[in-house]
């Protein structure tokens, strides 16, 4: 008997003559001759939870992780503190285990935390509506495709050279069947070139803030240009303390990951996605959205709404197939915004601009080291480099410093985080130094 | 604010919870009757938890006309308040570890505690997406072994464990069939379904930019093999099928349905929602399917955590192999492990880095805690459990008025019918559901699938006690004792939650999505 299960043979008796039948071999009995395995699965017989734990930790032990090296890997995803009340609070079998919150009077801290997170997306994007959370960020990117597309019936979509690479792979790869066409638009020293008001074919522009290069866009001015179609702006929501808002800048739709808000790097996921847009795509969005109510007696109380956009109710006529989200990844989000604060924001959003442009300044007076594009950046930089950066990538590595992302032959894409101190920056300068000498 | 004793005695609803006591679902003080306050509320300009590092660098702002003029209104709130904040709204829900969940289709099986142990490990949680193969071997090595298992459970041996949630591998499965049709130069333009299919079906179907045709069910819960024979033509780029289905009836025609299916050119795909009831007893590829998604939250146990997160691979035929996401994980022939990113024919990604990791550690723990026995016993004690569930709400008279909607052996889990309970005691499934609460049980799926009517859907998976189950279903008999003498009791439940009925309507009229600040 499995340690999960509890049937005993004496069980198995009483059960199997409740039922009326002879063996549990006789409830499967609808299974044709033909199709039955008649073989026992080959995989090896389970193991005590010990052995379990020792084959894990052994795996695990062959991985470099963040632990292990003074990393400077971003590209997407970044290497932040994770309070450790978050581990405390998701621990809790109240949160953990619960499925979506489909019995609204035994789910009030789910259907909560839902209201408190959308409050939170919403502040921090500018935008008057968040769903309850996506699968993660380039995923999100394409769902903001879908709703374009489904929203202005036009087919085309302009994407910035400078969108994370795995938005637009994503994006394309979503699209297959819409009948779409995705043009991309020029960037010239880190900036998305839009200089006219865009065809009145195009459903939706795609723009990265700050870009996949690190360059802060001029969401402002592209705005002015995007004429019918749907500005889609993709975030990182820990810049936006210190960035101007996409919502105030005229974007429709801001779409991003949710990994750098006290999600841990968990080799890529799972991790959150967050949607936010104008208030009249509102009846258009993916996924679920948590509203408040009343109950009976008057209480306060909350509830998913506007459920008939969603797929368990309108089929093939739904907004999104989405069903299973991020609510837990979408908690730990709400809690990690609660604990840096309004004030906190805004301080570690100052504290990585201030170290990220003092680690440019470093890098680049390094010889064979020039910058990608002078554009202001916030937490991350690219560098043109005088040698093939994945070996350069390569050669730091194994004196200790993970010196970035080597996003082309010669370029390296270097991310700041709080967790790496001056003294991590010098030492990465020193490193690089040797590597390009 | 707490409730006052004038309040208590003032208060038509707290005096039915006194008439109608039961050992309620989630509350257990007054305390959580509280009038739910946000964590904005409890917020105070000045308050903090966080602490930034110490400025070691010259300090830098950035331009003017980038900057925000005014910060975000997140809370301002120290540590201890937020930890209570949370921990009081954890106490307003029901959880799978505090008791029965039997929300069908959903599979909410127990999870191990291991699983959190083993997934935290910071050479686990701390590893970067974009970190080189080479010095991620043992992430590579788990999610291979993870692909080789998922492919023998399944019979198809090529998996992509990309996908982030079931219906995220559907879209991956409706994708690699367009793309295997179109590389022969095949365009086509319908998919069908099942009229018992999950929603996520049809809604996938038209995000892959195909058109929905329904095929209907026989008189044994299976597919209506008349019509998907007259519906299956060239135009059909592929079937989509949950076997067993969302009624819990495996269909015993399936060789049939696969032979129909390829006899037109399409594909067949397996919703592996229901996973759960046939491991090691049969497999889709077995079966003539080319490509299955599996949930692992579901099937191989994940948290759910209240919706996520989940993770939905898919595993495919031969045929299909070159389509399929990438990059791929491989194992090379030195024996090490790779991303191969060289795939020409594949559809591409769908979604940042490598899927959802963390998951794949819960679910290759899983089944190395199980092995194949073990999970061939968990589908044999799911399939026993759901029976047993079964005959006892029969031998308790339940299923006089909620019967069964196919009177005969179910798989993992089945569908009983509300329809007599409110034609001869007016009560609705909704309000069996919510009078459960009462009786600290989860409701199970209601409503659905939708051609039965007033349906209810009921999982019990095999990590419940005999005695669980009995108690269920005598909560059940109970509640239809009740309903018989006194149905008001049941229309106006729950009692003993921290809140009850709520105005669902009134919030989808009249949207507040946000806290105003």
């Amino acid at each position: 008997m499995s340690r999960y299960t509890s049937a005993t043979e004496t069980d198995r008796q009483e059960m199997l003559a409740a039922i009326g039948v002879e063996s549990i071999d006789d409830l499967f009995a609808d299974v044709p001759e033909g199709v039955r395995l008649g073989r026992p699965l080959d995989i090896a017989p389970g193991k005590p939870e010990q052995e379990v734990f020792a084959r894990l930790r052994d795996l695990a032990a062959k991985n470099v992780s963040a632990e292990d090296e003074i990393s400077f890997l971003g590209a997407g995803m970044y290497d932040h503190y994770v309070p450790a009340l978050i581990d405390s609070i998701l621990s809790r079998s109240e949160f953990l285990t619960p499925y979506t919150p489909y019995q609204p009077e035994i789910s009030q801290g789910g259907l909560q935390v839902m209201f408190e997170y959308q409050t939170a997306i919403s502040e921090l994007t500018g935008l008057p509506v968040s769903n309850a959370s996506v699968y993660e960020g380039p995923s999100a990117v394409a769902a903001a495709g879908w709703l374009a597309h489904t929203h202005t019936k036009k087919t085309k979509f302009l994407v910035s050279e400078s969108l994370h690479p795995h938005s637009l792979e994503t994006l394309a790869t979503t699209s297959a069947g819409w009948g779409t066409t995705i043009e991309m638009l020029p960037v010239v020293n880190g900036l998305t070139q839009l200089d006219e008001v865009v065809g009145d074919d195009v459903a939706a522009i795609f723009v990265g803030q700050p870009n996949f290069h690190g360059a802060i866009e001029d969401i402002a001015a592209l705005s002015q240009f995007k004429g019918s179609a749907l500005l889609v702006v993709q975030a990182d929501p820990l810049t936006l303390g210190v960035l101007r808002s996409p919502g105030e800048d005229g974007v429709d739709i801001c779409v991003g990951e949710g990994q750098t808000l006290g999600n841990r790097l968990d080799f890529g996921g799972p991790s959150f996605g967050f949607f936010a847009a104008s208030q009249a795509l509102l009846r258009r969005m993916p996924g679920r959205i948590a509203g408040e109510t009343t109950d009976v007696d008057g209480r306060r109380g909350f509830v998913l709404t506007l459920q008939t956009r969603e797929q368990h109710i309108r089929r093939e006529k739904a907004t999104s197939n989405i069903c299973t989200a991020q609510a837990l990844n979408a908690l730990a989000g709400v809690i990690y915004l609660s604990w840096l604060g309004r004030e906190g924001l805004v301080e570690l959003g100052e504290l990585l601009v201030s170290r990220t442009h003092y680690a440019r300044e470093t890098l680049a007076a390094i010889d064979g080291v020039e910058l990608w594009h002078d554009q202001p950046v916030v937490r991350e930089f690219a560098l043109k480099l005088s040698k093939n950066a994945h070996e350069v990538v390569e050669f730091c590595s194994a004196r200790g410093v993970n010196p970035g992302f080597a996003f082309d032959d010669n370029g390296l894409l270097v991310a700041i985080t709080e967790q790496r101190s001056k003294a991590d920056i010098d030492r990465l300068a020193e490193v690089l130094k040797e590597a390009l000498a | 604010m707490s409730i006052t004793e004038n309040q208590l005695h003032a208060d038509p609803s707290i005096e039915a919870h006194e008439l109608h006591p039961q050992r309620s679902a989630v509350i257990e003080t007054e305390q959580q009757r509280d009038h739910a306050k946000t964590i904005y509320e409890k917020s105070k300009p000045g308050r903090r938890a966080f602490v930034a590092p110490e400025l070691d660098v010259p300090k830098h702002e950035l331009p003017a006309k980038f900057r925000r003029a005014e910060a975000p209104k997140l809370p301002e709130i120290a540590e201890p308040e937020i930890v209570r904040h949370y921990n009081r709204l954890s106490k307003r829900n029901f959880d799978l570890d505090s008791g029965f969940y039997p929300l069908g289709s959903c599979t909410m099986k127990h999870n191990p505690k291991l699983h959190e142990r083993v997934a935290a490990l910071p050479g686990h949680a701390r590893l970067h997406p974009l970190t080189n193969p080479k010095r991620a071997q043992g992430a590579l090595e788990l999610m291979h072994s993870l692909q080789v298992a998922l492919g023998e459970i399944a019979g198809l041996p090529h998996v992509s464990l990309q996908p982030s949630a079931g219906s995220h591998g559907e879209l991956a499965g409706v994708l690699v069939t367009r793309a295997y049709h179109e590389d022969r130069g095949d365009f086509r333009t319908k998919i069908l379904t099942p009229d018992t299919a999950h929603g996520t079906n049809p809604a996938t179907v038209t995000m892959g930019g195909y058109e929905v045709v329904k095929v209907g069910t026989n008189a044994d819960g299976g597919v209506d093999i008349e019509d998907l024979r007259a519906k299956a033509d060239d135009q059909v780029a592929c079937l989509m099928l949950t076997n067993p289905n969302t009624l819990g009836v495996f269909d015993a025609n399936i060789e049939e349905i696969a032979k129909i299916v390829h006899g037109v050119g399409a594909t067949l795909y397996y919703d592996g929602a229901n996973l759960n009831a046939v491991m090691g007893k049969t497999r889709p590829g077995d079966m003539g399917f080319d490509i299955v998604h599996y949930n692992l939250h579901k099937t191989f146990t994940q948290p759910h955590g209240g919706g996520g997160p989940g993770a939905g691979p898919i595993a495919v035929s031969d045929r299909i192999e070159p389509y399929i996401t990438k990059p791929q994980v491989v194992k090379l022939e030195d024996g090490t492990f790779d991303l191969d990113f060289d795939r020409p024919k594949s559809i591409g990604r769908l979604r940042g880095f490598q899927g959802n990791f963390g998951v794949f550690v819960r679910s290759y723990a899983y089944i190395l805690s199980l092995g194949g026995d073990g999970l061939q016993e968990a589908s044999e004690l799911a399939v026993l459990n759901a029976n047993y569930l079964l005959a006892k709400l029969r031998e308790l008279g339940v299923t006089d008025l909620l019967p069964p909607a196919y009177d005969r052996l179910c798989m993992h889990e089945f569908v009983l019918s509300g329809a007599p309970m409110k034609r001869e005691l007016g009560l609705k499934t909704l309000d069996l559901a919510k009078r459960l609460l009462d009786h600290n049980f989860h409701p199970p799926t209601v409503y659905f699938p939708l051609l039965v009517e007033e349906a209810l859907l009921i999982e019990p998976t095999e990590t419940e006690t005999k005695e669980t189950l009995d108690a269920f279903a005598e909560a059940m008999a109970e509640i239809l004792r009740e309903g018989a003498e006194d149905p008001e009791i049941a229309r106006n439940a729950p009692y003993g939650t921290p809140v009850r009925r709520l105005d669902e309507a009134g919030a989808a009229k009249r949207p507040v999505i946000r806290q105003p600040l």
